[in-house]
């Protein structure tokens, strides 16, 4: 700062000194007050679009394993999508989905580690964020490709110390009768419960997302915090995650439960097996006309493939 | 409540417009471009359950006009029946066009190992002859009885309309099983007053000086052969 400068604040200083510095609003409440003000103003403007009014700024650190394909747009992504305690298409749980309370936000860790915990969200917001911009292919046929925001699961597991003897791992979201219609009419076996064998659950790959666009994560897409493993199907992507557990023997998820022949455990983006009652060779990819080839592992075979090597991914779906 | 021809051609002409609103109202949304994100399975999807809903409000002519005794209702049935033709010929030309574009090899695979489209593509297949013999000229030809028994192909159509229905969700099965109600509801009627009828033709054998109270058609129950 200049003399000048300096002198000018001094002045100001001295001439102000009807307001003592404890009355001075902090700059980054003062922002948050704005965007709060912001924000209610566009809720009451646009009561059909609460999730955009909500938003708040979230950045990530650019990420080599980003897509370079371009993002689908984000009203596509939080507007079109299935978050089944909701709704059963693709739109109710856009709106129903505000009715979530994401604060207070607590994630448990436990099960077989040496040091279970219970994360607050607000701890887990401040981790290093990155933002990976992956592709999301659904079991239905339809795909996007989403700028997530979050960080690798491994991150999270690594501080609680996986045991030896733990060999997978449990997510379970949240689940509330009181305003999730699916769940009080008892459509599966909730709470939603999927998990993921321990070392697909390390790879680098694999995200828990707190972000999307560069902002806090919507509610109608998974808030406060969901998974994303880009190469399986999305509804192995568990939203609105309020536990991990460690465990050692397969999970048998939400899915496996309510509809075994045709959900398996694994769900890897495999064109070459159908689901039993649709082709899975093809996609629509959110905004394109044409339907695109889906790839092997949603197009991340070079980096998951050696998984599964010697498995039989017929058998394995 | 007879009613005159002119009247019978407004009913008619407002019918006629009304079923072509929910084809103007995809149109219009797919203008202005409110379809939502995935367009043409919003087209697909609304094509798909205004076929259904046509189907149903066709196998209510019947039983309204029994009900009512409206006998002018069942002039209504021809339009009906072929406006759910034609909403099930654009549900099946946008599944080839804008869904698959005409990739053959995939709509022959679909339509042999795909249970539920081959369950409605049946019934798209089952609704062409009705619709070729929808007019007076094929009635004629082909005589009442016989023209009336190809008709009651509506209803396995019906039925395999809710199966394709019910097998391509998830798992909420809420709306399709709401559609399996009201066709069951509708057949299930139409069996009722079958079997009461032919009680009542049996019972007028027996006691010819009674003879039957029979509203509607009769149903011969005894071989015409003598």
């Amino acid at each position: 700062m200049g003399t000048k400068a300096r002198n000018a604040c001094l002045k100001f200083e001295m001439a102000d000194k009807r307001i003592p510095p404890s009355e001075i609003t902090p700059l980054q409440i003062y922002r948050e007050r704005r965007r709060f003000i912001g924000a209610a103003g566009a809720l009451a403007l646009s009561g059909l679009l609460p999730a955009a009014a909500s938003a708040q700024g979230l950045p990530g650190r650019k990420s080599a394993l980003s897509t370079l394909e371009p993002p689908t747009p984000r009203d596509d992504i939080v507007n079109y999508g299935n978050f089944l305690e909701f709704a059963s298409d693709k739109f109710g749980h856009v709106e129903r989905s505000q009715a979530m309370a994401v604060r207070p936000w607590t994630v448990t860790v436990d099960g077989l580690v040496a040091k279970p915990r219970r994360f607050a969200i607000e701890d887990l917001l401040r981790l290093p964020l990155e933002e990976r911009i992956y592709r999301h292919r659904c079991v239905e046929g339809w795909s996007m490709v989403v700028p997530w925001v979050g960080f690798p699961l491994a991150s999270l597991l690594k501080q609680v110390e996986p045991l030896g003897s733990a060999k997978y791992v449990e997510f379970v979201s949240h689940a509330d009768p009181a305003i999730m219609p699916n769940v009080r009419r008892q459509l599966l076996d909730w709470p939603y419960l999927e998990g993921l064998r321990l070392d697909e659950a390390l790879h680098p790959l694999t995200l828990l997302a707190v972000g999307l666009y560069g902002e806090v994560l919507p509610k109608s897409n998974g808030a406060p915090l969901r998974l994303v493993v880009p190469w399986k199907y999305g509804y192995k992507s568990a939203k609105s995650v309020v536990a991990i557990r460690l465990v050692e023997r397969e999970p048998r998820t939400i899915w496996m439960k309510g509809v075994p022949e045709e959900y398996g455990f694994y769900a890897n983006v495999n064109p070459a097996v159908d689901h039993p009652r649709w082709s899975q060779k093809r996609e629509r990819r959110i905004g394109e006309f044409f339907k695109r080839d889906t790839l092997p592992f949603n197009g991340y075979a070079d980096q998951v493939a050696q998984l599964y090597a010697g498995m039989d991914l017929r058998k394995s779906f | 409540m007879p009613i005159s021809d002119r009247q019978l051609a407004a009913v008619k002409a407002a019918l006629f417009l009304l079923c072509l609103v929910p084809l103007a109202r995809l149109g219009w949304d797919a203008w202005r471009n409110a379809l939502g994100p995935n367009p043409i399975e919003a087209i697909q999807r609304g094509l798909g359950l205004w076929t259904l809903n046509l189907l149903v409000i066709t196998l209510c002519v019947t039983p309204l006009r029994r009900l009512s005794g409206w006998a002018w209702l069942v002039r209504l049935r021809r339009m009906l029946g072929l406006y759910a033709f034609f909403y099930a010929a654009l549900h099946f030309a946008n599944y080839l066009w804008l869904d698959q574009f005409f990739d053959w090899n995939e709509i022959g695979r679909d339509i042999l190992k795909r249970p539920f489209i081959t369950v409605g593509f049946a019934a798209f297949v089952l609704l062409l002859p009705l619709a070729a013999t929808s007019n007076r000229h094929a009635l004629r030809r082909l005589g009442g009885r016989r023209w009336q028994a190809l008709h009651r192909s509506i209803y396995p159509i019906a039925i395999l309309a809710v199966i394709h229905y019910w097998w391509l969700v998830k798992r909420d099965v809420a709306t399709p099983a709401l559609y399996a109600i009201a066709v069951l509801a509708l057949l299930g009627l139409r069996a009722l007053w079958r079997d009461r009828e032919r009680r009542e033709q049996l019972a007028g054998k027996y006691a010819p000086q009674q003879p039957p109270r029979v509203r509607g058609r009769i149903i011969p129950i005894v071989s015409q052969r003598k």
